[in-house]
């Protein structure tokens, strides 16, 4: 049987430097679901993503796959089942759409073994599946926003994972682009990628998640399918918001709305 | 493969065949003239007259040092530069030239001028340097703007060092220094030209073999990581094998500027690869070091040290390079 879980965070302490971000924190993601991460600023999301992704070790605790710390795991068979997207990349000037794509290949070539089939093949649908079959001849730089964060994206799909983070994919996006990144996020889920990603926007993260984790300073406050967690208290205590949260006029799922702010902070 | 990339693959091969023409004529090129046809004939032919000892013994060895080293240069600037993500990185600007110099001029002022102590101290300065650059500019790891101006300093320091050293040795060896400090290739003989090119030989693989982790760099540290890079010992590695390219020409033939610097981003613009690419930038270092040879040997009224025209040459690039990223003002990241 399918575990319920393949990814976990347990009791982890996380920091850069001498600055501590998080402490005994417990995160699972279910498998074969949409998790997305919400919270104030600086409140260590992204560094729960980081962690999760092998790119920042706990200092207490571990990440578990598979019941085993990844800690342990070879750094390449990690990347050969969790593929992420970090908040900033940077594309060499004038790589090509289908060059870049094709550096997510990383873990699954080695000086020895090659399968230059199989890069190619992970490299055409992941470019097929983010529609950027296209663009492929041409240059990540020539591109607009909305089509660099799918190539980008693209090239997290060519490392060919079950999993899949995503830290902020829709920032600097337009709304149009934010939409269309969060329904190919939803697309991708549907094809049994298990999805986590860091949003901001808590009306996307309410309509597009299927399960969320809500921290607060370096804690989780609550997690849960949206409809459940997603409250005028919840949103008040976290964000010190007071809020008005309504069905979504198009999905039923919650939607936050602002009151007059009189921030309590 | 996209487009750009079979497009650069047929360049690499122009670029081949002409450092392989190049050398041919360079071969024939002397006091005693032969013609490219002659030149072949002596190499492969079985006859072992005059004309194969000019061409086998006095002057292959310093075509072969001129396109091996120029390459070995070449290279270690495009893996400096792709590291630190700017076109000043590299290892003549962040000292490491400069370190190896320092190394042989101890090394001359402690153990006298033999060969073999020039050619280690030349090696553990150069290698000395780098690692006093690299752990200066250490700070949660290696940013490339903060290696570059740490670097800078370092080489100021050695720079005045170097001058003080100088004038601390005996006048005979001091002379000896000064060629040396001069860069040449004009004085390497087979005896000399076997062991680096050895050397060289070895760390080839090694480089073909680090090539991915770097274009993974490329991409930020983050993505390269999430690629399942381990990133810090990665660019540990890469720094160390271009530190020991450098060292190796600088301790055979003194430090030679301008190559590691220039022939990686005219690689770049003339290939228009994303990142910097090391095969082409090794091939056009090849070629830049036999012409700036040629030109040190045949174009100039007097002959010169390889390094003094490369230097020219060099100083020129360099200061164009500063005020057009003065100009972009894109440096710093």
């Amino acid at each position: 049987m399918e575990p319920l879980q393949r990814l976990s965070a347990q009791a982890v302490t996380l920091a850069y430097g001498r600055r501590l971000v998080a402490q005994e924190l417990t995160a699972a993601i279910p498998h074969g679901g949409f998790t997305v991460i919400v919270g104030p600023n600086a409140c260590g999301k992204s560094t729960l993503l980081r962690a999760l992704a092998r790119l920042l070790s706990p200092r207490a605790g571990q990440v578990l796959l598979d019941g085993r710390s990844i800690a342990n795991q070879p750094t390449k068979a990690v990347a050969r089942q969790i593929g992420l997207l970090p908040q900033t990349s940077i594309a060499p000037p004038g790589i090509a759409v289908e060059d870049l794509v094709a550096r997510g290949r990383y873990p699954h070539q080695s000086l020895l073994q090659r399968s230059p089939e199989r890069d190619r093949a992970a490299v055409v649908e992941a470019m097929a599946a983010t529609g950027v079959s296209d663009l492929a001849e041409q240059a990540v730089d020539e591109l607009s926003g909305g089509q660099r964060q799918r190539v980008w994206i693209a090239m997290a799909l060519a490392q060919d994972t079950d999993i899949i983070l995503l830290d902020e994919p829709t920032t600097f996006l337009d709304i149009a682009h934010q939409v269309e990144v969060l329904e190919l996020l939803t697309s991708l889920n549907r094809r049994g990628k298990t999805v986590v990603a860091v949003l901001h926007d808590l009306n996307q993260a309410a309509r597009y998640a299927s399960h969320l984790i809500v921290m607060a300073t370096g804690r989780v406050v609550t997690t849960g399918a949206p409809s459940e967690v997603m409250t005028e208290a919840l949103v008040s205590q976290v964000f010190g918001l007071p809020c008005l949260v309504l069905p979504d006029p198009v999905t039923g799922s919650p939607l936050v709305v602002p009151r007059r702010a009189e921030r309590t902070d | 493969m996209s487009r750009a990339a079979r497009r650069r693959a047929a360049l690499n091969l122009t670029l081949a065949l002409i450092g392989l023409l190049g050398a041919v004529l360079a071969l024939g090129l002397g006091d005693y003239p032969l013609t490219p046809a002659q030149v072949v004939e002596a190499l492969v032919g079985s006859d072992s007259g005059f004309a194969r000892t000019v061409v086998v013994e006095w002057r292959a060895p310093r075509v072969m040092v001129a396109l091996a080293f120029g390459a070995a240069l070449a290279t270690s600037g495009a893996l400096f530069q792709s590291l630190t993500r700017n076109p000043l990185g590299s290892p003549d600007v962040i000292g490491l030239s400069t370190g190896s110099y320092t190394g042989a001029l101890v090394a001359m002022a402690w153990a006298g001028s033999g060969r073999l102590a020039t050619t280690s101290g030349a090696i553990v300065g150069g290698l000395a340097t780098a690692v006093l650059v690299y752990v200066l500019a250490h700070r949660d790891g290696v940013q490339g703007f903060r290696l570059i101006v740490v670097g800078i300093g370092v080489t100021a320091m050695l720079h005045a060092f170097n001058l003080f050293l100088l004038a601390r040795l005996r006048e005979e060896t001091a002379m000896t220094a000064a060629i040396w400090g001069a860069g040449s290739i004009g004085l390497i003989g087979w005896d000399r030209a076997l062991p680096a090119l050895a050397v060289l030989a070895a760390l080839t693989p090694l480089t073909v073999a680090a090539a991915p982790a770097l274009r993974q760099l490329e991409l930020g540290d983050d993505a390269a990581g999430g690629h399942g890079l381990r990133v810090e010992p990665a660019r540990l590695a890469i720094l160390a094998l271009g530190a020991a390219l450098t060292a190796v020409v600088t301790a055979s033939a003194g430090p030679i500027a301008f190559i590691a610097l220039a022939a990686p981003q005219i690689a770049q613009r003339l290939t228009r690869s994303p990142g910097t690419p090391l095969l082409a930038s090794a091939l056009l270092g090849g070629l830049g070091l036999l012409a700036a040879d040629l030109a040190a040997q045949f174009v100039l009224p007097m002959a010169v040290p390889t390094g003094a025209v490369t230097v020219v040459l060099g100083g020129a690039y360099l200061v164009d390079l500063m005020i057009r990223e003065a100009r972009s003002d894109k440096t710093a990241r």
